[in-house]
């Protein structure tokens, strides 16, 4: 049994008291170094959840524990030691006027000695193969670039989790793909948990568990395969279907026998060309 | 447009006045700014001239963003040497324009003190051709550190100040997008009478400020989950320290704060 980490326990969130709610009766776990995908279309609840992760937000019912503390206003600045978040927007959270600056910001905050700060902005740039900028003003880079500075910043203050709040959104191709590398290289090498949130399925497909919401229900929780499965399902609520799982779906119904539900263009091309040895 | 955008005044180069600690640049400038006006004869005005065309020299700084900056005052240097020339009247009579006499002491006066708005003017644009704004904020911060006590807030506004120069470019790049985009509905920003053109502008500013305010909440936001509380148990990545050379340069600026004293007459 992996160690629970964060823990959803019937949270229910609404922005104001005429409002509807946002969140209702949500309840869900996440692991120790586990990474999870939540996905959902606009208005499902997914950002919310995010901002409760980090106490930006509370809820009104239920409640949030994050490795054994409950976030309240008393603890919040403990739970932010160990949560750490990347918005959407590149612009709009580089506070620093260069590179180094930026990174440094959360470990000023934090108190952390000066030449601990020096050590580690050296080393989450390498992390994030930004090394070559560190004396770089926000507006000579990319905004894939300043992305990378964003997951920078948050990984110097070695949180447990990080979350990355529809990071890749307002990206290109090319910025996107940047960041998922980044991501999975960073997954890979630290111990630490993710949570990606995105409305893209596209992006779910490297995550160990997916979590699907819908109005503010959980409405699934499963493997990424498992959920690309429910193809019509996702479609009725709202989820863009990646063409490889159409594709797949075309060539089952024309009796084409694939044995697996594939993620990605190269697991498809994997099953095609071996289809003849098999039958 | 990106490259080539400098915030303020600032020419890059690693002469000893950029290298010198802002605190202490500012300091001199200070004790610069006082000091001028206390020299009343020539061996005074010479030895404060003869530093700042010094300094001028050691920054490396082309001459032509010495003289850009210095171009709005030209007028003011001018003017105050002419005011000089026709109202003082004090020792003999030099030449007679048509009625107008103009005296000896007038023509000193003036060459006094437009030299003297010259040299001020001067040396406080020194400072910024070759501090950047942000190496200004941080020695302001420092050097306004004793106000903590009166409960001044110091680390706010220098913060303020940091972050405001962190999205002019920003902002910069925002507006120039907003006007294409409107131009490309048919505001027209560059022909028509003054009264249209300042109209246009509006389609410009509206969009520019809701999304000035929209940044600001989110920036809250991100700066709130990454563990800010304001300026209290917080560490400093960029620190100033005062070198031995600045202490040089320091004494050199005394002596001749000295010889100021020494030479002018009482």
């Amino acid at each position: 049994m992996r160690e629970k980490f964060i823990e959803f326990r019937n949270v229910s969130f609404r922005y104001g008291e005429e409002q509807p709610w946002v969140l209702e009766n949500v309840s869900f776990e996440i692991y120790k170094d586990e990474w999870v995908a939540i996905i959902g279309h606009n208005g499902s609840g997914k950002s919310t959840i995010a901002k409760l992760m980090n106490g930006l937000l509370y809820p009104q019912q239920g409640e949030i524990i994050i490795n054994g503390i409950q976030v309240t206003a008393e603890t919040v600045w403990d739970v932010r030691k160990q949560v750490g978040m990347v918005f959407q927007n590149p612009d709009n959270q580089f506070v620093g006027t260069t590179v180094q600056d930026d990174v440094a910001f959360g470990m000023e905050n934090r108190g952390v000695p000066r030449e601990e700060m020096v050590r580690r902005i050296e080393e989450v740039l390498k992390a994030v193969r930004m090394e070559d900028y560190l004396l770089t003003e926000p507006h000579r880079l990319s905004g894939g670039q300043k992305q990378r500075i964003a997951i920078a910043s948050v990984l110097a203050i070695k949180p447990q989790v990080l979350i990355l709040d529809e990071a890749t959104a307002m990206l290109d191709p090319r910025g996107r793909k940047e960041i998922m590398q980044t991501v999975s290289e960073i997954q890979e090498r630290n111990e630490i948990s993710l949570i990606t949130i995105t409305h893209d399925l596209q992006e779910v497909v490297q995550a160990e568990r997916v979590i699907v919401m819908n109005k503010g229900h959980v409405w699934d929780e499963a493997t990424p395969r498992e959920v690309f499965a429910k193809k019509d399902e996702l479609r009725e609520i709202g989820l863009d279907v990646p063409f490889v799982a159409i594709l797949a779906d075309e060539l089952k119904r024309n009796n084409m026998r694939l044995s697996n539900e594939p993620l990605n263009h190269e697991e498809l091309l994997e099953e095609l060309w071996t289809l003849h040895s098999k039958m | 447009m990106n490259s080539m955008m400098i915030i303020g005044q600032y020419v890059p180069g690693n002469s000893l006045v950029h290298r010198l600690d802002p605190r202490m640049k500012i300091t001199i400038i200070f004790l610069f700014v006082i000091v001028v006006f206390f020299a009343n004869n020539l061996a005074s005005y010479s030895i404060l001239t003869a530093f700042a065309i010094i300094t001028t020299f050691i920054t490396r700084i082309p001459l032509r963003f010495i003289l850009k900056g210095l171009t709005p005052i030209w007028f003011l240097i001018v003017f105050t040497f002419v005011l000089h020339l026709i109202v003082t009247k004090e020792g003999t009579v030099l030449v007679e324009i048509l009625g107008f006499k103009i005296y000896s002491g007038a023509l000193i006066q003036g060459l006094a003190i437009s030299l003297r708005f010259f040299l001020l003017i001067l040396i406080t644009s020194l400072l910024t051709l070759t501090t950047t704004p942000i190496e200004i904020t941080d020695a302001i911060e420092d050097m306004l550190h004793g106000l903590k006590k009166i409960k001044f807030p110091v680390h706010e506004l220098a913060l303020m100040m940091s972050i405001s120069l962190r999205f002019i470019p920003t902002l910069l790049q925002e507006t120039d997008k907003i006007s294409k985009a409107q131009a490309s509905r048919g505001v027209d920003f560059r022909t028509g009478p003054i009264k249209e053109r300042i109209k246009a502008i509006v389609p410009l500013l509206v969009p520019l400020f809701v999304s000035a305010f929209k940044r600001a909440e989110e920036l809250a936001m991100a700066m709130e989950a990454r563990g800010y509380q304001g300026g209290e148990g917080r560490t400093k990545l960029r620190q100033l320290k005062i070198k031995s050379s600045d202490l040089i340069v320091l004494l050199f600026f005394l002596a001749i704060v000295v010889g100021l004293f020494l030479t002018r007459s009482y």
